[in-house]
């Protein structure tokens, strides 16, 4: 097969792109769908890229919405910057929404996009109007995808190697390697999706130099991290989420999951939210199953 | 600009200025400023009585550092630039002011062979946001202002939350692991939770400045003998 022409069924992308500068971070926003119909918004995970929608977003667009998507700053073709914070990531998000429309829209996020965006909401009631959460409510387990916010048992090895990455991090450069071997080393973070799915992922998230592909993420970005915050916090105000709340879990454990269960939120979740749960897939229910979720959402959403 | 020599440290894409304030022998000093602050061009008069070499370290977005764009600020990304900036001058003495404080114990307990006795004093910056989160919100920046100091600085790192459990767990490791008595003194009027845990804990001396700069110059000489 030519590494040029991988193709994935189902995936199609973007019907259109552009970049906004969010504060002066260049974010890279993607579209699926008729310009002229009712806009939705929706975010990627940690360590992902818009890209990774190809096959989830057209349904969505399909189903009669204009769907609008960006790379994270650090992630896929946004610029890399000096910092990276849930702050920054947030003001990016609302950057992204206010260049769409300022009537509420829904919003779709998948893992820490999900989060970061319902933290949004939170914080702007006003401006969406349904939020459905793919495999990103919070839950009481470590968030791999979320760098700097997770974790209040500190040790010592775990803070020397944070700073000891920090020390070396400008001058880190993603390994180089065959279209093969770059989708064989994601494969390692998505062990549930397929090879030919990760091979087209390839094709968008990395660039293609003269010694070999490179992942374009941040080499700065690193997992695991420490910091002050913990996801009680979020669980706490979830009752009183401003908006129709639509939580999709996927129950089967993986690397990149967030391992909430439906019973650990029911306690926590709005009389009206509508929590589904697939026992057969891992954290990227709209890779593994995109028509049912996509169906899920539109239905939810109309 | 001072006259002082300036030492340009790399932390990631960030240039920092570390202002040799007094250069020579003996152990060194590195001056921590407050939220919004900068390095000051002259030995401060109280701590002038240091026996050593005496820096003063510009934060990211803060005087003659680079203002990056698009903020993202935490303190933990600060404590990685006096991480930086331990690196080029070896092993010292933080004495850190509101915001520098809260950095200066959280890289006693990260770097406790380095860091050779904190002293968290009052400045701007010295609470944070608070205990816990408050009503979420998007900090947004005053975009009229005049840079340095960023004000994406300004707004994120005084919203950020600093839980007591977070701030003595560094306590804990500067105190098991920098093998000094006392690691962190603290000379401050205002104590916001975060502090009131710290002064609760082992290891932890309340105490004045001059005392506590002559204990940790005496350490610090004695440890290079």
């Amino acid at each position: 097969m030519s590494e040029e022409a991988v193709t994935f069924p189902g995936a199609r992308r973007p019907d259109r792109t552009r970049r906004v500068s969010s504060h002066g971070v260049g974010i890279a926003v993607y579209e699926w769908g008729d310009e002229a119909a009712r806009p939705l918004l929706l975010a990627h995970g940690g360590f992902d890229f818009a890209g990774t929608f190809d096959g989830f977003a057209p349904l969505l667009a399909d189903g009669g919405w204009r769907v609008v998507s960006w790379d994270h700053r650090g992630h896929g073709d946004s610029d890399h910057a000096a910092l990276y914070s849930w702050q920054a990531d947030l003001r990016d998000a609302l950057r992204v929404m206010d260049t769409v429309g300022h009537e509420p829209m829904p919003i779709v996020g998948h893992s820490k996009g999900g989060g970061v965006c319902m933290q949004l909401t939170e914080a702007r009631p006003h401006r969406v109007s349904r939020f459905a959460n793919l495999d990103g409510m919070p839950g009481k387990w470590r968030h791999p995808d979320v760098a700097d916010h997770e974790r209040t048992k500190l040790l010592e090895s775990e803070l020397a190697g944070w700073l000891d990455w920090r020390a070396k991090a400008g001058t880190l450069a993603r390994k180089p390697g065959t279209l093969d071997e770059l989708a064989e080393r994601r494969g390692r973070m998505n062990p549930r999706l397929s090879r030919e799915w990760l091979r087209y992922l390839v094709t968008i998230g990395a660039r293609r130099d003269p010694d070999g592909w490179r992942w374009k993420i941040d080499p700065s970005m690193r997992f695991g991290g420490f910091g002050p915050w913990r996801p009680d916090w979020s669980l706490e105000r979830m009752r009183g989420f401003p908006v129709p709340l639509l939580a999709i879990l996927g129950l089967i454990e993986e690397e990149m999951g967030w391992g909430t269960r439906p019973e650990f939120l029911a306690p926590y979740m709005p009389a009206d939210a509508r929590v589904i749960a697939f026992e057969d897939s891992g954290h990227f229910v709209h890779i593994e199953h995109p028509r049912r979720v996509a169906d899920l959402v539109l239905e939810f959403l109309a | 600009m001072s006259a002082n020599r300036v030492l340009r440290v790399k932390h990631n894409r960030v240039d920092l200025a570390v202002h040799e304030l007094r250069g020579g022998d003996g152990p060194a000093l590195l001056l921590l400023h407050g939220l919004g602050e900068r390095a000051p061009e002259q030995v401060p008069k109280d701590v002038e009585r240091w026996p050593g070499r005496i820096f003063a370290l510009d934060f990211t977005g803060h005087g003659e550092s680079t203002i990056p764009a698009g903020g993202g600020y935490t303190a933990e990304i600060l404590m990685g630039d006096v991480d930086a900036a331990l690196a080029r001058i070896g092993a010292a003495t933080l004495v850190g002011r509101g915001l520098g404080a809260y950095v200066a114990l959280m890289t006693a307990g990260a770097r406790p062979k380095l860091v050779r006795g904190a002293v968290l004093r009052d400045g701007p910056g010295l609470a944070g946001g608070s205990a816990r989160p408050g009503t979420p919100l998007v900090p947004m920046p005053d975009l009229n202002a005049v840079a340095p100091p960023d004000p994406y600085a300004l707004v994120e790192l005084a919203v950020d939350v600093r839980p007591p459990d977070y701030a003595t767990s560094f306590v804990r490791q500067a105190t098991h692991l920098s093998g000094l008595e006392r690691p962190i003194t603290v000379q401050t009027l205002e104590r916001p939770d975060w502090l009131r845990a710290v002064v609760e804990e082992p290891g932890v001396e309340v105490g004045e400045l001059d005392a506590a700069l002559d204990a940790y110059a005496a350490q610090s000489r004695g440890a290079r003998r």
